[in-house]
């Protein structure tokens, strides 16, 4: 079954708490040269044969990423 | 090219975007009198988002007045035109509390436009000098199976839950309604409780020549540019330059350090004044600092710490990221001030300076680019007195009696009825929102929702505590606003009461359409004056609000929903006035007041029929007054067992609740038409419990209060409502319509009993 | 007896926790998340919040604060610890604790009164409890939903390790019921519950949780 993948993540334009809090524990434990962290979701979709990809897109539009704060970017992997 | 002071001088006739930027010709052609020239683009951002709507209350003021022309009182120690108003509650102690709304970005993204919401008032809240003590949500939805209403409640409510828990403040209160006129136009309010010792608290002025100006908190980055003139204007659909965020993203856990780091700054007494950034952000925060204080400052806006390095220094003013503050610290207590946020990882920056200038300028890149008089910014703004128009069709309205509508005619009838009523969205048990909140945090709840009022202890040693609620009803309001106005005053008033409390002070929120509308102008400065003149009759002062116009889809505007939060004081909160029947033997249950065929904007009119017309129910202040007295003077003496106001779905309403919340069944006989005692609406009723023998104690109390008061029933051992000759219903069944209806509409959660 | 609660950026219930230390008869003492003096406390409380927002994970940055490094060795030696709610959360992501705390299943948070059953009456968390006793405690969590892999969760029954159970209905998933467990040696509790929050009448809704903090102050005592 082929599989897709799908990367959300909020709009570079958005603040994401979430990457900044891990930034700051990671200079804290030492880990220095570490400019900026985003946090994201990552999906694994498996779909049926044939893909429509351009469905998938609206899928990931509509459902996974809220498109006022994130958007994604969808790869469909080679079987 | 930097649009410099120098610039502008040299080029009068360049065009500005005044128009795009919510402007009208006349405000710009002011700006230019005010400067003697044409505004920097800088300028011209400052102006156009400080004379908005939102932040200059143009429409408003003029009304608002009546609320600052009250009677003194002495409760109040800081009156209207502080970030929120600050009431002594005796013992050394002070209570600040506002009311504010989040409506339109809650619309366009539910969770984050509630969440800044909460984040918004809480940092007014602490900006006095308090450490807040508790949130309350009253929230206003479209119909509860719209398909969009299943987007916005979600969202809205975990957005509260997720930002108001993780900042450890407890959720005590609110209202969840339902009602066509608010899809497209849900109405997310939040109220805030702070408290402190009175010479703790801290004001919004910038004096002293040679202070420094620190701002503190979050990074800026290119939030809600213009937000506060696009987004609290009629239309949604105009955002800010590509690549700016629309919606703000709230983040609790800086702001939860960022209280942690102000109170312990506000503890070592290290800032001369202190403002939030909210809406309008730096223009707001810096114009207003300066124009309270010593008139002048100087700011480099080149410190400002920002998350985005794109940002124009115009951005840069206008910019709404969350969770910063700004501080006016003595130069010799900077160094304190900086240890203090780096304890706490609080990014802080010296950007400017106060000075006695009376002028805030502002330079970047080396570049004057802002050189005004802050007082033109922040407080000169239009005054508008908008045309006011009684709405065309109240007549129809008001004489559209539900007397007309089919009633219950069977025991039979009056049964199904009742449980259909309480399983109606409006006054169904709403334990599917409030159980997303955190209510115990901070140790200090004695009451919470669904009771009268919330309930805080303050002073653990003495059990000094306060009570807060909020009421509106739109519906009400629709019919008369200036009646609907006293109505929600009177219920959150005889709220707060009921749980043994002596109201003390008044908020609002004052939500309606456009005020370009002459009908909504209309309701708008009835309710005003309505609101004024309860606040008078009551004695009670009004602390603060805020006004959210533009409520509307296209022409059609929500009903008019002043939503009115009372603060009360009560000395001792171990003798509050809980509303569960059973917690003492021999139990009966009175009650206060006098019931009228109300059903005008009731809702049995609204849920069975769909019907809104009529006379709202006559609201008769002194009678409200001497019920509180009576609701005061018996928690005082500890007569009274249980007690629940009397509003929306009437008797029959509040007997299901005192039943459900107590686990017990109670028996009750009605005197004349049964319809009409179990659902009227008629104001100033409480039904109170008490021991068989105190009732002629609590007899004497109404007899010298001249409120009518009678006995309507006892709690009975079977777990059965009982309406004698009428009806029974098991506590089970009575249980199970009450319940199942928020999860069946939102969905049940698993993993349930 | 001095008891600590920790304090990271972000807890919410430490004053409640030490306001129970106090009812119980402990003398609380606040602890700092970037000092590794534990200040000569008998007993530590990790309180419930959102420790550095629980982003990431709960619990796993405040895992890695100064203090808890002190309390990780200090526990191995038989230093009695409590981790309530996000406490819990950071006990298991420091591995003092098996398993993980996940998000509820019906991915709400719940703030509901909740019945418990004791079913470890002897660790130092909870010997003044009778054995089996069923109490009311407060639940309010997020991500409550403990985990664990099949092997680890029969070796916590084996051992009787699972310390407190939900009774009358699963507030957030947690596999078998469980509320709270314990390390082997019976000194290390971790719960989702709030005891802090059942203290006094008037503000909770029993005074069931009393019963963690005095069990200590007894252990310690005798």
């Amino acid at each position: 079954m082929p599989r897709v993948l799908v990367d959300v993540m909020l709009k570079p334009e958005i603040l994401d708490p979430q990457g900044s809090a891990i930034l700051g524990a990671l200079s804290r434990l030492g880990f220095t040269g570490v400019h900026s962290i985003r946090q994201g979701k990552h999906f694994e979709l498996e779909v049926s044969d044939p893909v429509d990809e351009a469905r998938l897109r609206e899928l990931a539009d509509t459902l996974l990423a809220n498109s006022v704060i994130e958007e994604f970017t969808l790869r469909v992997l080679p079987r | 090219m930097i649009d410099s002071v120098e610039r502008a001088e040299g080029t009068p006739e360049q065009p500005q975007p005044y128009h795009e930027l919510g402007l009208k010709p006349e405000e710009y052609q002011r700006i230019r009198d005010i400067l003697g020239r044409r505004p920097t683009s800088s300028e011209l951002a400052m102006y156009s988002v400080m004379w908005s709507e939102h932040c200059s209350y143009k429409s408003s003021k003029v009304h608002l007045r009546q609320f600052s022309e009250l009677p003194h009182s002495d409760a109040l120690l800081v009156g209207m035109g502080e970030n929120a108003g600050v009431v002594d509650i005796g013992s050394g102690y002070a209570v600040t509390f506002k009311i504010e709304s989040h409506n339109h970005p809650s619309y366009v993204e539910p969770y984050q436009g509630a969440a800044t919401g909460i984040g918004g008032i809480v940092r007014d809240i602490l900006t006095m000098g308090a450490r807040p003590v508790a949130v309350m949500d009253p929230l206003r939805f479209g119909p509860a199976d719209a398909p969009d209403t299943q987007r916005v409640l979600p969202g809205v409510v975990a957005g509260i839950g997720g930002y108001g828990n993780c900042l450890g403040l407890p959720n005590i209160g609110g209202e969840v309604v339902f009602d066509d006129g608010y899809l497209g136009n849900p109405l997310v309010n939040a109220l805030c409780v702070g408290v402190m010792r009175h010479q703790d608290i801290r004001l919004a002025k910038a004096s002293g020549p040679g202070n420094l100006v620190v701002l503190f908190g979050a990074r800026t980055g290119g939030d809600g540019i213009g937000g506060v003139s696009v987004l609290a204007s009629e239309t949604f659909a105009a955002g800010g330059p590509a690549r700016r965020p629309s919606v703000q993203v709230g983040d609790p856990f800086t702001e939860k350090v960022l209280i942690e780091c102000c109170l312990e700054i506000f503890a070592a007494d290290l800032v001369v004044g202190i403002q939030d950034l909210g809406g309008a952000g730096l223009s707001c925060a810096t114009t207003e600092l300066s124009s309270a204080g010593s008139g002048g400052m100087h700011v480099v806006l080149d410190r400002v710490p920002l998350r985005d390095q794109t940002l124009a220094p115009e951005e840069i003013l206008m910019s709404e990221s969350q969770e910063r503050m700004c501080a006016v610290v003595r130069p010799s207590d900077v160094d304190g001030f900086m240890e203090i946020c780096a304890r706490w990882d609080v990014t802080a920056t010296v950007i400017g300076e106060v000075n006695d200038s009376g002028r805030l300028t502002i330079d970047w890149r080396a570049e004057r680019i802002v050189d005004v008089a802050p007082r033109t910014v922040a407080h000169d703004g239009p005054v508008y007195q908008r045309p006011r128009a009684r709405p065309s069709d109240l007549d129809n309205l008001l004489a559209d009696d539900p007397g007309r509508l089919p009633r219950p005619s069977t025991p039979e009838e009056l049964r199904s009825l009742l449980l259909r009523m309480i399983a109606s969205p409006n006054l169904c048990d709403k334990t599917w929102v409030t159980e997303q909140y955190d209510r115990y945090v901070q140790g200090n709840t004695v009451l919470a929702q669904p009771e009268d009022a919330g309930v805080l202890r303050i002073d653990e040693h003495t059990g000094l505590g306060v009570a807060v609620a909020t009421d509106g009803n739109g519906r009400f309001t629709r019919l008369d606003p200036y009646a609907g106005a006293q109505l929600a005053l009177a219920e959150a008033y005889r709220n707060v009461a009921t749980t043994g409390a002596r109201p003390l002070a008044v908020t609002n929120c004052l939500n309606f359409g456009s005020p370009e509308d002459p009908a909504v102008m209309w309701q708008f400065a009835e309710a005003v004056r309505g609101l004024a003149d309860g606040c008078r009759t009551l004695g009670l002062p009004v602390t603060g609000g805020n006004v959210s116009f533009y409520n509307q889809t296209g022409a059609a505007a929500i009903n008019p929903t002043p939503v009115i939060g009372v603060l009360g004081v009560i000395a001792d909160v171990g003798r509050r006035t809980p509303m569960a029947l059973g917690s003492v033997p021999d139990e009966v249950v009175l009650l206060l007041g006098e019931t009228r065929p109300d059903f005008g904007g009731s809702e049995w009119a609204w849920s069975e029929h769909h019907h809104l017309g009529g006379r709202p129910p006559t609201v008769d202040l002194e009678r409200e007054r001497a019920l509180a007295g009576i609701l005061i003077a018996a928690s005082e003496q500890g007569l009274l067992s249980a007690a629940h106001d009397l509003s929306d779905g009437g008797l029959a309403q509040v007997l299901v609740e005192c039943c459900l919340r107590g686990d017990v069944g109670a028996h009750v006989e009605l005197t004349g038409d049964p319809f009409e005692a179990l659902f009227a609406e008629s104001a100033g009723r409480v039904l109170v419990a008490l021991p068989r023998e105190r009732v002629p104690r609590l007899a004497d109390i109404c007899r010298a209060h001249a409120v009518p008061v009678t006995q309507i029933g006892a709690v009975q051992f079977d777990p059965v409502l009982t309406v004698a000759g009428q009806f029974d219903v098991p506590l089970a069944e009575l249980r199970a319509a009450f319940t199942g209806t928020l999860p069946a509409l939102f969905g049940t959660p698993q993993h349930r009993e | 007896m001095k008891i600590g609660v920790v304090t990271f950026p972000g807890s919410l219930d430490d004053r409640d926790a030490q306001r129970a230390v106090r009812l119980a008869g402990g003398e609380p003492v606040a602890l700092w998340h970037g000092d590794e003096d534990l200040r000569g406390v008998e007993a530590v409380i990790l309180p419930g919040g959102f420790s550095y927002g629980d982003y990431l994970r709960c619990g796993a940055i405040a895992r890695f604060a100064p203090v808890m490094q002190s309390i990780i060795d200090r526990a191995g030696q038989g230093l009695p610890v409590l981790g309530i709610c996000n406490g819990f959360q950071i006990l298991c992501e420091s591995h003092l604790l098996p398993g993980a705390l996940t998000r509820n299943v019906h991915l709400h948070f719940r703030n509901r009164d909740q019945l418990l059953r004791v079913e470890n009456a002897s660790t130092e968390w909870t010997g003044a409890f009778e054995p089996d006793a069923e109490i009311v405690v407060p639940v309010k969590n997020g991500e409550g939903c403990f985990v664990a892999a099949p092997g680890e969760l029969d070796r916590l029954e084996g051992e009787g390790r699972v310390v407190v159970r939900y009774a009358g209905g699963n507030p957030n998933g947690s596999v078998r019921d469980i509320a709270g467990i314990c390390n082997e040696r019976g000194n290390v509790v971790g719960l989702m519950p709030h005891p802090e929050h059942a203290v006094e009448t008037l503000t909770g809704p029993s005074t069931d949780g009393l019963g963690f903090f005095t069990s200590v102050l007894t252990a310690a005592v005798s």
